[in-house]
């Protein structure tokens, strides 16, 4: 499973290096700006509220074996 | 002894890059988080303040405490109940230029026989006109283990944790991330305190203990994806997938559906979350012998397990920055109130307490109820 993660972790990796490599080129965006209202209300938040979050991503981190992956370093406009 | 509490400072300190291009709302949040299960009783405040410095930096404090009043399991079958108390702050900036948001941060953690200090930096990049946000972000912690029965037992913890993050906003109507976290620790990984049971005809249980031992070494990968949808009507719904693996052997898979649905001046949100794990290698719920292998361990979390939570969350806009209220240079405020309903069934850690012959104990299981109440302000 270790492997398969890996490699995983090879195919996607080059490929965010690409996609921050040509974040200066002309992407049309395909959601308009004045098309993001929806996206744009408070119910879309991917992380509205930091200090509830991070309290329960503690408390799951204390009461399970895993960890991560959940956005806590990732960020982004999720803001996990 | 908390262990693991690093992820809260770092997931606090990484909410900094909400949207790379966009510095995050000047906020405040006073927070009190009460948790009872399994024994244990941990409770305190959490307080957060957010504010921008010109226009192109934004400060963010934080100050954590966990009072923690504990007759867990463990405590009940090989030591006795304690209360201990641990205090955390955490400081970081956000750098805003153009569409890059750099961002450095600083937590220090301290209990009476557990000190941690974090270092993380983070970059995130808009993208894709700003449909896209990547984020790169690295974090160096520091943690230094104490026994509070031996003033001489000093052991070190290093850690470090890699992620790449990318928010997607997909159509009009969805939006996506996805994480991907790595973290190697190396030094002394477990509890001081913890120990071990094995069989032993001489004892009149049947059983003995000895002290864990643990591999001073562990790096685990993560990759989380999470994708919210906006409804037909005015309402939104989420679904969370996470899948884990480390060099414990132990695989995981999380999933959580979230239903969020506004009603006046409230928010409700319903989650379902479920989570499955396979256990280390070295776990043991009874060793045949003492010292039968290297390395040996009896935490409850490093066993299988399946765990079960069900939240309830309200929030209350009692503020609106609608322009009819305002209260001097507070435009927004909201109250929240939340419950969350966890139930562990551990696949091989047994209940000692039961007092049923070795070999015939059952299962361990774990309840716990989980309650925050905080209040936002924006201004």
């Amino acid at each position: 499973m270790e492997k398969r993660f890996l490699t995983i972790g090879r195919i996607l990796l080059p490929l965010l290096a690409v996609a921050g490599l040509s974040g200066c080129s002309n992407v049309e965006p395909w959601v308009k700006p004045y098309e993001r209202d929806k996206l744009a209300d408070p119910i879309m938040a991917l992380e509205g509220d930091p200090v509830s979050t991070s309290y329960i991503q503690h408390v799951f981190e204390a009461r399970e074996g895993a960890r991560g992956g959940e956005g806590a370093v990732g960020g982004g406009c999720g803001c996990n | 002894m908390i262990r693991r509490f690093f992820i809260i400072a770092l997931s606090i300190l990484a909410c900094g890059v909400a949207h790379a291009g966009v510095l995050p709302d000047d906020r405040a949040d006073a927070l009190y988080h009460f948790y009872d299960g399994g024994g244990v009783v941990i409770d305190g405040p959490s307080v957060l303040v957010r504010k921008k410095v010109g226009t192109s930096f934004s400060v963010v404090g934080n100050y954590y405490v966990d009072m923690i009043s504990s007759a867990s399991i463990d405590v009940v079958t090989q030591a006795s109940p304690y209360e201990e108390e641990r205090t955390q702050w955490s400081l970081g900036v956000d750098y805003l230029r153009g569409n890059t948001t750099m961002r450095a941060g600083y937590t220090t953690s301290e209990e009476s026989d557990f000190d941690a200090e974090t270092v993380s930096f983070s970059v995130s990049q808009d993208m894709f006109g700003d449909l896209t946000t990547l984020t790169l972000s690295y974090a160096l912690g520091d943690d230094l283990v104490r026994r509070s029965d031996d003033p001489t037992f000093e052991e070190p913890l290093d850690r470090q944790v890699y992620g790449v993050g990318v928010t997607q906003i997909l159509t009009k109507n969805l939006i996506s991330s996805l994480n991907v976290e790595t973290v190697t620790e190396e030094g002394f990984l477990n509890n001081p305190y913890r120990s071990v049971r094995y069989f032993d005809p001489n004892a009149a249980s049947g059983y003995s203990y000895e002290p864990e031992v643990y591999p001073n070494t562990r790096t685990s990968n993560a990759v989380g994806l999470r994708m919210r949808y906006f409804l037909p009507y005015r309402a939104a719904v989420e679904g969370e997938y996470r899948f884990f693996t480390d060099t414990w052997d132990i695989e995981a898979h999380t999933g959580a559906i979230s239903y969020i649905h506004p009603w006046r001046n409230f928010t409700f949100t319903g989650k379902f979350r479920y989570h499955t794990q396979t256990g280390a290698h070295f776990f043991k719920d009874l060793f045949p012998r003492s010292m039968a292998t290297n390395f040996r361990g009896r935490d409850k979390e490093l066993s299988p397990l399946t765990s079960y939570t069900v939240k309830f969350q309200a929030a209350w806009e009692f503020l609106s920055d609608d322009g009819t209220a305002t209260w001097g240079f507070i435009k927004r405020g909201k109250v929240t109130a939340s419950a969350n309903f966890l139930h562990v069934d551990y696949d091989e850690f047994t209940d000692l307490t039961a007092q049923q012959p070795i070999g015939s104990e059952p299962l361990y299981q774990l309840d716990a109820n989980i309650f925050q109440i905080y209040v936002s302000l924006f201004y």
